[in-house]
This record gives structure tokens, C-alpha cells and sequence, in this order.
């Protein structure tokens, strides 16, 4: 009988436990859920962070550093100061450039067609002779010697030495190979088929390109089969409403089949000639003569031998055809292995730096002439045209100019502004609807500041355009009510018992505030201030607005002087079609981001030092 | 420590001469409203010079509301209204050309949370009199600061450490601070809003004693949920109810024989 009563109270109890324990589960699973959904929110944010750093580390961090060649150069009088004044504003005025130029010349002495001297001369950097101008210049007493200095090189030779040239394969020959002259248009014979895998794989782009071809021609049958379907009714249609005599239908049918038989006369003209070149390219490949000529739009083959090296025209299996790019020493044979099949993977078309200036540029790094250094001119040099000059000088100038406008603004009538309203302002409508109105203001597009500035400052009072006063005032607008709001939550939390003690012994309102709860309220609001500082250097669309986007060489010197910022700097440079730009942008955002990790550190730093606990 | 144990239990002499000294504060009709609310009930009261009084009550009963009548820091609450006359040596102290600063240093208050500032002893006691310009030196400063920290009794553990934090210190030693800062500017009244309710037993007797020790010289009025405290310290006893002042008169009459049922029912515990 009590076995039973136990039995019966164990299942009960077992029972209601099991629904305890379910409910426990239920709770620890909710928990575990939620703390991952936790942990998946930051490794994905993590993730990207990771992505945009290195991409714009990986972009941006070359064009921290920089060639340049260091050349001996010949300083000649004639060039510099041919009356011999030692004047250093007629040495500065002298044309070094030529000097520079010449000097460059001197290395590739067989280069003397006037079309192929523009292109090594467009090697060096309109920049070249900054570095020997100011050596001179700084020690006359060079003129008529020969000094070695740095010159600059154009941004495409730059890129070309930072990998974003082409892909260079080397092979020796395995024949004895016989060059027919040492200048010009030359032929070279190898007793072995050492050509042929060129060949083959030139031969194999070739029929790559006539089926695309093919397959291109046939696309544009389709359509065109669908147009004239399209035209064909409405053909029939027009002819319904001829013999309806309908004048209205026929303007309408007219006008609709128009721009169809333009669309047919298009794809009719773009599909046979897509035909005809597959059908030009096949006949190639059908040929039995084994030739090939190659394009820019395949890789490059160049021989090198006897010292020199051979830009290849015609290929076959065992004898090329081609133009000398660099003097051979002889006509002699070369043995098997004394000569190489160099080939420039990328085809030249899709190259910066063509042929000749990579072999140029080749030679130079052979003969040690090429450096690298850290690129102090980014630093040091306002924007240009060319992206090898270009520097973010003028942008941190002006971004610096115009941040003080702003602090200088900010910090006074915000932390009053935010003091008046937390302390002193009579709670009413009025107050009410400004509380309101400073933390709608800091969810307003900043473009709509920009607008402000352009109405306000420019056109009614009249300030200069593109000046940093003027992109200093608008970011004060834009700014303001964050520090109004930071302020007064930092006010809000120093405890009221601070304020009453001071009451407490006979300080007036304004003393309390003043001399008790500001102070321990001002690392708060220089946090606030910090951040929305932060806000403001990143800022760009409400500067577009008041001209701060034009294009500036000079670095300005006040806040009146035109001049642009950090954001809308890298924004103007990310437009720009030159590759070097690319590097440059993501090198200003590196900056950009720098100085907001810094500024944001220096807001942690504060708020951690300064921070009173009570 | 014996009065502790025994609830009710007068235990300072309330003189009759103290009943009968002169006048500090003479309230008359207080009334005060929080917006709609009606916090203090025509309050009448008399409060003698040179001696304690105390206020007790339930929570909510107007005593710390008309506290902070006296020196007008009801001020500071934007919805607060002040009705009635509070004269202090017949001195209206809502009277409109009256300044609240210089009232303020008359009468000095300490908070039930013990709130000193964040900054060294030494200036926690200096600022009142440095404010009020009461120190012609820097000697007269140090002088005003060393006798207002002797006088709260706090002098011997604080002079070795007179530039440490304030916050520093121990909760009844903050507290004992905040009596030598209120005491600094020479006021004539302290108010003490329930000055003992954060500290301990040890540290409650320490301000009983000096508390016992300062009405030789200033008009105190202590707010106190603590009915064995207002028996300890006090010569008279307010008790308010409902924001009424039901009874006022002599501690020990109070306690030992209230003519009110209300102030019998809280004395014994009945509610509160």
C-alpha cells in the first residue's frame, strides 16, 4: 500500500520535473541562440572590416613608396647659366629637364628616330629634374661637372616596376641561332624548332578568338532575325492602313518602322564584318606555310642575343622575323643556350608601358639605376595632373584649416548652448521645441548643410569660395548639435548631488555650474567634441556644395585661400582615369582613415583618464 | 552605546531655558506644492537659537520638503512653489530682494548622502569661505580651514592627508567633511537632512556627539527617520504627517507624553 502512495508521489514528482527540466532546456537554448546570433553579427562585421582593410592596404600602400632612376647627369652651362652669373633665379630658370633628358638619352644612344625618342623621354616624370634643380641651385659649384642625382619617372614606369607590368617568361634556345644584322628590321634562323610552342600557343589564341568571333556573328543573327519579324508586321500593318487610307495609322506605322530597318542595317553591318574576321582568322590558321604575325593583342615574344634584343614580327618554327629594339654586338652565331625567347605575357594592348618601355625599363633595373624610396612628394606636394606628383599637402592643409574654423566654433557656442539649456534655460515651449529641433538637426543630410553654406555664406554674405572659413562654418553647422548633445548628456550625468553641495555652501547657480559641474563634465564633452570633429573631417558632400572640389595646386596658407580637404580630395583623385590615381585615392583614404583611428583614440583616451568616478 | 538598545529614551537634558531662548526661525503658513501636488500643509513652527531641533515623520511627510524651505533650495525644482512667510531673526527669507546666495551662507546644509567634491580636503573646506571672500590670505584661509575640520572633529584623522581626494575618505568622515565645509562659512543654522542614513552605527554616534557638541553655537535642525536619534539629540521634536505638522514641543514631551493619537501611534511604532 505505501509502495503504491510512493510509486504514485515519485511520478508526480518525476513529472513535474521533466516539465521543469524542458523549460530549463528551452531557457539555456534561447540563451545559447541568442549569444550566437551575437557572435555571428561580429565575425560578420569583422569579415568586412577585414575585406576593406586589406583591399585598401593593398591598393593604397605602394603608393607610399616610389622609383626613381638615380642618374648620372652632365649639369651643362650652356643649359643652366651660360653667362655664368651663379644668379641662383637664373640657375633656377634654367631647363634641367633637358639636362635630365639627355642624360636618359645617353643610355639607350641607338634610339634616335624621332617617335621612339618621344617615347623614352616620356619615361621621365614632367617632375624628373625637381631633385637636380634644387641640388644646383643650393651648390652652384656643380655647374659643368656631372652629378649623380634621383630623377623622377612617370607614373606608368612607376606602376610598371610596382608589378603592374607584365608577366616576363625566359626560355634558352636549344638550336644555334643566326642573326642577319644588328640594327633595324633583322631575321634570326635557330638550327633547332625553337619558335614552335610560340607558335602553337599563338596559333591557339588565334582559333580561341575566331570561335568567339563566330559566336558573336551568330548573337547577332538571332537578334536580327527577331527585328525583321518586327518589320514584317509592321510592314503588313502599314499596308493595312494604306488600304484602310488611314492617314493617322500610316504616320504611325511609318514612324514606329523607322528606327527598326536602322536597328536591321546595324546588326547586319556588325554581323558580317564579325564573319569576316572570324572567316580572316581561320584562313590564317588553315595556312600551310606555318607563319604567324603577331599583334598587340597577344603576348610578346623578343628575342635576346648577342647582346642585344629582338622584338619578334613574324614567327615560324624555327625563324623569326623582327625589329631591333636594343643593338645586337654582332652577326655571329650564337650557340645553343647563349640566347633566349623572352615573352611579355601580357599582350601590349593591355599594357601601360608598351614594349620598348618595358625593355628600356628592363635594361635600367639590369644596370642598377632603379631605386626605390619612400615617397616624401606625397606628403609634400599639392595635387597635380600627374599622379606621380600629385600630393595630399593642399588636402591636409585644408582639412586642417578647416577643422580649426570649426573647433573654434563648436566648442564655445556648443558647451554654452548645451550649459544654458541643461542649466539655466526656463523649462517651457520655447525650449522645448529648440531640445527638439538640436537633436532633429543632427539627423539632416549633410548636403542640405551644404546648400545652407552655398545660400548663406557665399551668395547672401558674400565669403570666398572654395575657402576653408566658409567649409569650416558649414561643418560647424553640421557638427553643432552633436556637441550640443553630447555636452548636455555629460552635464546630465554629473549627480545633482555635486550641484547642491555647492548650492549648499552659498555658491550661486552659475558657480556651481562653473566651477563644479562643467569640470567634471569636460571629458565627456571633449569626447563628443572629439567625435564630431571626427565626423567632420570625414565629411565631403556639403563641401562639394561650397566649392571646396575644385582642382588646386597651391597649398593654401588661410583660411581664406581656395583650397580642399582630405575627403573630397581622395573623391576627386577616385574619379580620375589614370591608374596611378588608383594607388594615390587608396593611399589618402590609408591618411584619412589614420587621422580618424587617431582622433577617435585620443576621444578613448580621455574618456578613460579623465573619467572621475564618485 | 546603551541608548541604542532602549528604543525610546531621552536622554539630553532638554532644559526649560532652551524652550524659552530666543527665536531663530519663525515659519508661518508654509505651504508648499509640487506642481498639483500639495507636499507641506500650513506649517507653523518656531525653532529656538542655539539649540536641536528635530523633524520626524514617515517617509513622505514633508519634513525634508519644509527642510529645504529654510534655505530655499526648493528653489532648484523647477515645479516647486512656496506659499507662507519663514523669517529667520524676523528677516523674511522669501522676500524678493532678498539674495538667495547670502541666505545660503547663513544657513548651511548636509545632505543625507554624504557629497563631497571631487577634489582634495583642503579645497572641499575652502571653497565656501574662497567664494564668499571670507579669507583676506592665504594664512587666513589655511586658518578657517584647520578650525572648521576641528570642530567637525575630523581634524586629527584628516591632517596628514589634506590634499587626498574628499571622495577618499570614509562614508562618516565624507559625511563629518561635509559638516566642516557647511561649517566654514560661518553660518548661524545647519540643516542636516537626514545626515546618519548611509553611515553605520559607529560612524551615527560620531555625528551625534558632534552634533551634540556644535549646538553650543548654532541654531541645528536635523531630519531624522530615526526616532532614538531625535530623542538622543534633540531639545525639540516636530512630528509631520501627511505634510501637517501635527505636534511640536519638548523631545521629551513628545516622546514621553504626546497629546497627538498620531504621534503616540508613530512613537510606538504603530505605523511609519
Amino acid at each position: 500500500m505505501t509502495d503504491v502512495a510512493l510509486a504514485a508521489a515519485a511520478r508526480t514528482r518525476v513529472a513535474r520535473d521533466t516539465a521543469a527540466e524542458a523549460r530549463v532546456r528551452a531557457r539555456y537554448r534561447a540563451e545559447w541562440r541568442f549569444r550566437m546570433y551575437g557572435l555571428l553579427a561580429i565575425a560578420l562585421t569583422g569579415v568586412f572590416l577585414v575585406i576593406v582593410l586589406t583591399d585598401v592596404l593593398r591598393k593604397g600602400l605602394p603608393a607610399f613608396t616610389q622609383y626613381h632612376l638615380n642618374l648620372e647627369v652632365n649639369v651643362d652651362p650652356a643649359e643652366i647659366d651660360p653667362q655664368n652669373t651663379r644668379d641662383p633665379g637664373v640657375i633656377r630658370a634654367g631647363d634641367f629637364h633637358a639636362l635630365v633628358r639627355s642624360a636618359l638619352r645617353g643610355i639607350f644612344p641607338e634610339v634616335s628616330e624621332r617617335a621612339v625618342r618621344r617615347r623614352l623621354d616620356a619615361l621621365l616624370s614632367s617632375g624628373a629634374s625637381d631633385a637636380l634643380r634644387d641640388r644646383v641651385v643650393s651648390d652652384p659649384s656643380l655647374i659643368g661637372t656631372s652629378a649623380r642625382v634621383p630623377v623622377l619617372i612617370s607614373a606608368d614606369a612607376d606602376l610598371y616596376f610596382k608589378g603592374l607590368g607584365t608577366n616576363i617568361d625566359r626560355r634558352d634556345g636549344r638550336g644555334a641561332a643566326t642573326p642577319t644584322g644588328t640594327i633595324g628590321e633583322i631575321s634570326i634562323t635557330s638550327t633547332a624548332n625553337d619558335f614552335s610552342p610560340d607558335l602553337t600557343y599563338i596559333k591557339l589564341t588565334i582559333s580561341i578568338r575566331a570561335r568567339d568571333l563566330r559566336a558573336e556573328a551568330e548573337r547577332f543573327r538571332r537578334s536580327l532575325r527577331t527585328v525583321e519579324a518586327r518589320r514584317g508586321e509592321l510592314e503588313s500593318s502599314l499596308a493595312a492602313a494604306r488600304n484602310a487610307n488611314d492617314a493617322a495609322r500610316i504616320a504611325a506605322a511609318e514612324s514606329a518602322l523607322k528606327p527598326v530597318l536602322g536597328d536591321q542595317e546595324t546588326l547586319t553591318s556588325r554581323a558580317s564584318e564579325a564573319e569576316n574576321r572570324a572567316a580572316e582568322l581561320q584562313a590564317r590558321l588553315d595556312r600551310v606555310d606555318s607563319q604567324e604575325t603577331l599583334e598587340d593583342t597577344q603576348p610578346s615574344v623578343l628575342v635576346a642575343i648577342n647582346g642585344g634584343l629582338v622584338k619578334v614580327k613574324q614567327l615560324g618554327n624555327a625563324r623569326i622575323d623582327g625589329e631591333v629594339l636594343l643593338p645586337l654586338s654582332s652577326e655571329s652565331e650564337a650557340a645553343p643556350g647563349a640566347w633566349q625567347i623572352i615573352t611579355y605575357i601580357t599582350p601590349e594592348a593591355n599594357r601601360r608601358a608598351g614594349d620598348r618601355e618595358v625593355t628600356w625599363l628592363e635594361r635600367l633595373k639590369q644596370m642598377g639605376l632603379v631605386e626605390a624610396g619612400f615617397n616624401w612628394r606625397f606628403f609634400s606636394a599639392g595635387d597635380s595632373r600627374e599622379p606621380e606628383l600629385a600630393g595630399i599637402r593642399g588636402a591636409l592643409t585644408g582639412s586642417a584649416l578647416t577643422l580649426l574654423v570649426t573647433l573654434l566654433i563648436c566648442l564655445p557656442l556648443g558647451v554654452g548652448a548645451a550649459i544654458y539649456l541643461e542649466e539655466f534655460a526656463i523649462k517651457n515651449r520655447v525650449t522645448e521645441v529648440i531640445e527638439v529641433n538640436i537633436n532633429n538637426l543632427a539627423a539632416v543630410p549633410s548636403i542640405v548643410f551644404g546648400l545652407l553654406g552655398l545660400a548663406v555664406f557665399l551668395n547672401f554674405i558674400g565669403l570666398p569660395r572654395s575657402a576653408p572659413i566658409v567649409g569650416g562654418l558649414v561643418l560647424a553647422l553640421l557638427v553643432l548639435p552633436t556637441i550640443i548633445i553630447a555636452a548636455r548628456a555629460a552635464l546630465k550625468a554629473v549627480p545633482p548631488s555635486i550641484k547642491e553641495a555647492a548650492l549648499g555652501v552659498g555658491a550661486s547657480h552659475q558657480q556651481a555650474v562653473f566651477h563644479h559641474v562643467l569640470p567634471l563634465a569636460i571629458p565627456g564633452i571633449l569626447t563628443g567634441t572629439i567625435i564630431g570633429m571626427a565626423h567632420a573631417l570625414g565629411e565631403t558632400a556639403p563641401l562639394l556644395m561650397i566649392g571646396m572640389v575644385a582642382f588646386i595646386v597651391e597649398v593654401p596658407t588661410s583660411v581664406t585661400d581656395a583650397g580642399t580637404v582630405l575627403p573630397v580630395q581622395i573623391y576627386l583623385w577616385s574619379d580620375l582615369p589614370e591608374i596611378g590615381f588608383q594607388a594615390k585615392t587608396a593611399a589618402a583614404i590609408i591618411v584619412l582613415l589614420g587621422f580618424l583611428f587617431v582622433m577617435n583614440g585620443a576621444a578613448i583616451y580621455l574618456r578613460r583618464r579623465f573619467e572621475r568616478r564618485w | 552605546m546603551d541608548m541604542m538598545v532602549h528604543p525610546i529614551k531621552v536622554v539630553s537634558a532638554a532644559s526649560p531655558e532652551v524652550a524659552s531662548a530666543a527665536i531663530k526661525i519663525a515659519a508661518r503658513s508654509v505651504n508648499v506644492f509640487y506642481g498639483d501636488k500639495h507636499a507641506l500643509k500650513d506649517v507653523s513652527v518656531d525653532v529656538p537659537e542655539r539649540a536641536v531641533t528635530a523633524f520626524i515623520g514617515p517617509s513622505g511627510c514633508g519634513k525634508s520638503t519644509f527642510l529645504r524651505c529654510i534655505n530655499r533650495m526648493n528653489d532648484t525644482i523647477p515645479i516647486a512653489r512656496v506659499t507662507g512667510q519663514i523669517l529667520i531673526d524676523d528677516l523674511d527669507i522669501y522676500d524678493p530682494s532678498l539674495d538667495v546666495v547670502q541666505l545660503r551662507a547663513r544657513v548651511g546644509m548636509v545632505f543625507q548622502k554624504p557629497n563631497p567634491f571631487p577634489k582634495s580636503v583642503y579645497e572641499n573646506v575652502a571653497y565656501g569661505p574662497r567664494i564668499h571672500g571670507l579669507a583676506k590670505s592665504k594664512a587666513d584661509l589655511e586658518e578657517i580651514v584647520v578650525t572648521s575640520l576641528k570642530k567637525a572633529s575630523l581634524w586629527e584623522e584628516v591632517k596628514e592627508r589634506l590634499t587626498d581626494p574628499g571622495t577618499g575618505l570614509s562614508g562618516g568622515q565624507q559625511q563629518r567633511l561635509c559638516i566642516a565645509r557647511a561649517i566654514a562659512v560661518s553660518p548661524e543654522i545647519i540643516l542636516m537632512d537626514e545626515p546618519c542614513s548611509a553611515l553605520d552605527p559607529i560612524a551615527t554616534a560620531r555625528i551625534e556627539e558632534l552634533i551634540d557638541e556644535l549646538r553650543a553655537n548654532y541654531t541645528i535642525i536635523i531630519v531624522t527617520h530615526s526616532m532614538q536619534q531625535a530623542a538622543r539629540v534633540s531639545q525639540r521634536t516636530a512630528f509631520f504627517h501627511l505634510g501637517v505638522l501635527v505636534e511640536e514641543g519638548q523631545t521629551e514631551t513628545i516622546f514621553t507624553n504626546p497629546s497627538d493619537k498620531r504621534t503616540l501611534d508613530y512613537i510606538t511604532g504603530r505605523f511609519g
